[in-house]
């Protein structure tokens, strides 16, 4: 086991290693350079500013000095946003991105192991078939469709629900929804065709013969070996989530790190747009390889290698 | 014959008399092949066409591409045609001109899903919207089909050493999160592209096309190939175990032959399934990076660029957000019944 975490987090190292080289790469393929300005600047200043952020150095030592700087934690300034630091708007918005994300994928979870768990058990019925509709059309509408037709419907036509924002209980319903609608669906298809194979398993008669009763043997035999499929499906999950909340908290206007980076995007804040991505990458390498040892240690059956 | 009855030593050679007499009818009805025997292909398609899902989601499929390759061709009106007076139009309505036009004999075509503030109509805008979003899926899977497939095939033939170094830089690109360093390839190329092809006159054909979608194609070419090479590799080491592969060894061929006239056309099934479940998911990336206004550059349209376009006056006209996402699930949909259905066609032991 240790071995494998050892393995796992070696392998985490070296894909963010190659995430940053990439990162720097394209920083420095993009025109212009950081010293453009409408006045012209003589050649004395611009070698000046050259030398005092260290542009005049060679690409390789320039890329160690990024990533001393990145390893020390500090990913950089922003160009639009003067006087902040990167740190300071990605720790400030993400935490609000966080507690939307997590919601959602809660949400998406719980919402997506019942359906998946009651289509498999009503199988061939109308409860199943409803349920299959729905999670077909999941799978296949887009979350900026899911988002804006839930804006237009509940927001602006029936004043339902609050469009902007996130202050309330009630703010978070709709970006939710949008967020949790599409992995909703596909752990619904995913739970369904696993439990329908954990019911088809001999134990299950097994469980039958001995005369346990309904209750146990869904949740204490079934569901436990259904469930571990879902699992493996937690990465692609919280990678799906992040790139959703780019779109849904820009439409909903929500102040996360998702909107925080669409806006720096627009604005061609191009080292905001490298530190975030840096850090979202990070982030999401990790939980992945965390996910990964949980689900290794949830499932016996899995041969570490 | 029947007067004496001897037991028969299980060793003796005597033969037995009644194996030579003439078949009878039974027997000689038995020998009749009542089918002739089917081929592969034969098999799938018999399979796929007993499938109704699949085969509507594949005629629907073919409408699509009809409406998007076929019908602008001939549409009165054009994708960047902008109709002055006609501006702000609601589905099937006419403006004064047109109707001016009407009362004088002359027919105008209708605009069936009205027009946008530019006065450019929204059905042809939403066909050629469909026009880019199938060229992408097609031309990325494409391009993952064809890096993915031959590398799979190499790490999963040669074995050893060579496919632990491989499938380690597999392992290393599937983990890196490819949305991500998409949206950052969108940002950061653009320029530099756009800079190539402006400089470079052989290169001119590709402005054409426009710099979003190549840098997409250039990110599906560099991330997404990984899961079809995963999976090619796995059908590869299966097969190669086999026997034709040790004949066509000892006959001599090349490894190179091996790959591309053995090993490859028997996993011929999956690299069409996995294409085909590739489609969506490509078009699915290119209306998420337009809607985020990095994809096709205006007046192109894509169905993510008009859905964006739909927000600005989402309050009064819904009904062009209504469209072109009415569309895209329809393409994702009917892809990703199509996939499944062909999943099951080629290999029928993986249904549930």
């Amino acid at each position: 086991m240790a071995n494998y975490v050892v393995k796992r987090v070696a392998y985490a190292f070296l894909t963010i290693f190659l995430i940053s080289i990439i990162t720097f790469a394209l920083m420095n393929m993009i025109p212009g350079g950081p010293f453009l300005s409408e006045k012209a600047v003589s050649p004395e200043t611009t070698q000046a500013l050259k030398e005092k952020y260290g542009l005049d150095k060679s690409l390789p030592e320039q890329y160690i000095s990024y990533m001393g700087k990145l390893l020390q934690g500090d990913l950089g300034l922003s160009l639009k946003q003067k006087g902040r630091t990167a740190n300071d708007i990605i720790f400030s918005t993400f935490p609000v991105s966080a507690s939307l994300g997590g919601i959602s994928i809660l949400v998406a979870l719980i919402l997506g192991i019942t359906m998946g768990s009651v289509a498999a058990l009503n199988r061939g019925k109308w409860g199943d078939s409803v349920l299959m509709v729905i999670s077909t059309l999941g799978i296949a509408v887009p979350s900026f469709v899911v988002a804006t037709a839930l804006m237009v419907t509940f927001g602006v036509n029936l004043r339902l629900l609050p469009t902007m924002g996130l202050k309330t209980p009630l703010h978070y319903i709709m970006p939710v929804a949008a967020l949790s609608f599409y992995p909703m669906a596909y752990i619904t298809r995913l739970m369904r065709s696993s439990m329908l194979d954990a019911l088809n398993q001999d134990y299950i008669r097994t469980a039958k013969a001995k005369g346990v009763s309904k209750v146990v043997m869904l949740f204490k035999h079934a569901l436990r070996n259904a469930i571990i499929p879902v699992i493996t499906y937690v990465g692609p999950l919280l990678a799906y989530t992040v790139t959703g909340s780019f779109v849904v908290e820009t439409i909903f206007n929500i102040p996360g790190l998702g909107r925080e980076f669409i806006n720096c995007i627009s604005g061609r804040d191009y080292p905001m747009v490298m530190s975030t991505t840096i850090f979202l990458a990070a982030l999401l390498v990790f939980m992945n390889v965390l996910v990964d040892i949980c689900y290794k240690l949830v499932d016996p059956r899995i041969k570490l290698k | 014959m029947s007067e004496i009855k001897l037991k028969k030593n299980p060793l003796s050679l005597q033969l037995n008399a009644e194996d030579f007499l003439p078949a009878s009818e039974e027997e000689k009805r038995e020998r009749i092949v009542m089918r002739e025997s089917t081929t592969y292909w034969k098999d799938a398609l018999q399979r796929f066409s007993k499938n109704k899902v699949a085969m509507v989601s594949f005629f629907v499929i073919i409408l699509i591409m009809l409406c998007a390759f076929i019908v602008p061709v001939f549409y009165p009106y054009q994708y960047d045609q902008q109709v002055r007076g006609s501006e702000d139009l609601r589905p099937m309505q006419y403006s004064e001109m047109e109707l001016q036009k009407i009362s004088k004999g002359e027919s105008v075509f209708p605009h069936i899903f009205g027009t946008d503030k530019f006065g450019r109509d929204m059905a042809v805008r939403t066909m050629i919207g469909a026009r880019i979003s199938l060229l992408v899926g097609l031309v990325a899977s494409a391009l993952v089909l064809l890096i993915g497939s031959i590398y799979g095939a190499v790490s999963g033939y040669f074995g050893g050493k060579v496919d632990l170094v491989m499938m380690r830089i597999v392992d290393i690109i599937y983990s890196v999160p490819d949305m991500l360093i998409i949206i950052l390839l969108q940002v950061t190329m653009k320029e530099p592209l756009n800079r190539l092809f402006s400089s470079n006159p052989a290169l001119a054909g590709f402005q054409q096309i426009g710099v979003g979608l190549i840098s997409i194609f250039i990110t599906f070419s560099l991330l997404y190939w990984v899961g079809m090479a995963r999976i090619v590799r796995g059908q590869i080491m299966m097969l190669k175990e086999q026997e034709f592969v040790t004949a066509a060894k000892a006959l001599g061929a090349s490894n190179r032959r091996i790959i591309a006239e053995h090993l490859l056309p028997n996993c011929i099934g999956t690299l069409i399934v996995t294409t085909t479940l590739q489609i969506p998911s490509a078009i699915f990336t290119e209306a998420f990076l337009s809607f985020l206004n990095l994809g096709v550059a205006a007046p192109m349209a894509s169905l993510g660029s008009l859905a964006n376009d739909a927000l600005d006056g989402i309050t009064s006209y819904a009904y062009r957000l209504v469209v072109p996402s009415v569309a895209i699930s329809l393409i994702i949909l009917s892809f990703n019944l199509f996939g499944d259905g062909l999943r099951d066609a080629f290999d029928p032991k993986l249904k549930k």
